[in-house]
């Protein structure tokens, strides 16, 4: 009889290395996406305004285990052999662009109007509106919540285990499997994501209250 | 090349069993979302509350709750649980893994409410003679969780979608009968496609709802609005 041991635990743990890797890609492609998707909800023009709307109510509005699923066989119906980490980091960004962009469009929104106009009195184009007067100031309120959304983003990445991707969830049950001690098995599985969430929770906290000290 | 053609003829046959699983999904997060206000309440109550001791304990099972997956707390509950020797259906275990994961996210939500009252109020409560109870109830509690309810319906939206991971034991909602679908027609994509447009269908449900209720709850909004 196998017992849970130190061996599982080594294991546990460097399956954690490919939940940060993933959790890093979600963040980078959600964070690119999502910037567009804030300033588009911004925009000007009301199409834009309108299609990343659309992206986000519609992201929000299914679960990443549904947008999973549809990236894992979406893909595959392109007739692509890709291996889960693809689905999976594919999934990720569209759920988190769709939170981040939503997230960005309220920190910039925060940002005075009277910042706007005074910007525009000196001549500044929109672009340099955005680029020196208002993404700096709106960057500042979004430390908060965007270090804050990404408890949420390493917690999602569980999720991939689904489709098989092998990242601690997976390795959980799969260390469960030849052990059969689930409480002993997922409450480790949970103590390593408590470990790499708790920091970014505390950080969070932390930056909400440097905010809030200036006012 | 795309050479996939979509196929939803098997909608004729298998959209009643979609149909059961969108209604198994409003019942399994229905009275999670019920059981789990009343948790989280209990909870900001204590939070807020003068017993340091009890209000440890909440703020850690808070943070216990929040930054660990509720992929991970549903295993321990389903799987972990019976090797303690509490065995439990599929279902019971959903629900009590989702009622655990909404009472720490929605009592961080109603204690923020309740600190947002200002001492002013409580003062003039005591003025017009109102005992502890009443001020906790009229002045404390039922404004601050009509201050904070919509972000608590958002709240409940999103515990309605992460139901879905629920089907990972093999609870009977919407997600477990697509999976069961999917693997009968080998139409998986188009079977996904359905779902999501059930789930969207679901979460502006939920929403209209959660809208509704607030409405006939808080009698001083409805009365100040007109």
């Amino acid at each position: 009889m196998i017992t849970f041991s130190s061996t599982h635990l080594i294991y546990l743990i460097e399956a954690a290395r490919w939940t940060l890797l993933l959790s890093v890609i979600a963040f980078i492609g959600g964070g690119i996406v999502g910037l567009i998707l804030a300033l588009g909800r911004v925009s000007e023009i009301k199409a834009l305004r309108f299609l990343s709307g659309a992206y986000i109510q519609i992201i929000q509005g299914t679960p990443l285990l549904v947008v999973l699923f549809l990236a894992y066989f979406g893909l595959s119906i392109l007739g692509l052999d890709i291996p889960p980490i693809v689905a999976a980091g594919l999934s990720l960004t569209l759920y988190t662009s769709a939170f981040l962009g939503e997230i960005w469009r309220g920190c910039i929104l925060s940002v005075p109007k009277t910042q706007w106009e005074a910007s525009n009195c000196i001549g500044l184009s929109r672009a340099q509106q955005y680029r020196y007067v208002v993404l700096p100031q709106a960057m500042r309120i979004a430390i908060p919540p965007t270090v804050g959304f990404m408890v949420q983003i390493i917690k999602n990445t569980s999720i991939t285990s689904i489709i098989g991707f092998v990242e601690l969830a997976r390795a959980g049950q799969i260390v469960n499997n030849s052990t059969f001690q689930p409480f002993i098995t997922f409450v480790f599985v949970a103590i390593i994501y408590f470990a790499m969430c708790y920091p970014l929770s505390l950080a969070s906290r932390h930056f909400e209250r440097k905010l809030n000290v200036g006012k | 090349m795309l050479s996939y053609s979509f196929d939803f003829s098997f909608l004729m046959t298998t959209w009643p069993a979609f149909m059961r699983g969108a209604w198994q999904t409003i019942l399994l997060a229905g009275s999670s979302i019920a059981i789990g206000f009343i948790v989280a309440l209990v909870c900001a109550i204590i939070r807020s509350g003068k017993n340091k001791f009890a209000s440890g304990l909440v703020g850690a099972y808070v943070e216990v709750i929040r930054n660990t997956p509720l992929l991970v707390q549903i295993f321990i509950v389903y799987f972990g649980l019976p090797s303690l020797g509490l065995k439990l259906s599929a279902e019971t275990a959903a629900v009590i893994a989702l009622v655990i994961n909404t009472g720490a996210y929605g009592s961080e939500i109603i204690r923020a409410g309740i600190e947002s009252i200002a001492k002013g109020q409580l003062e003039a409560a005591e003025c017009l003679g109102l005992n502890k109870f009443q001020v906790y109830w009229h002045i404390i509690l039922i404004p601050a969780v009509e201050r904070v309810y919509p972000a608590l319906s958002s709240q409940f939206v999103l515990l309605m979608l992460s139901s879905s991971i629920t089907s990972q034991i093999s609870a009977q909602e919407l997600t477990a009968e697509a999976n069961l679908i999917q693997s009968e027609t080998f139409r998986s994509f188009e079977v996904y496609l359905i779902v999501a447009a059930i789930y969207l269908a679901l979460s502006v449900l939920f929403r209209v709802v959660l809208w509704a209720i607030g409405e006939v709850a808080f009698v001083r909004r409805r009365k100040l609005r007109t």
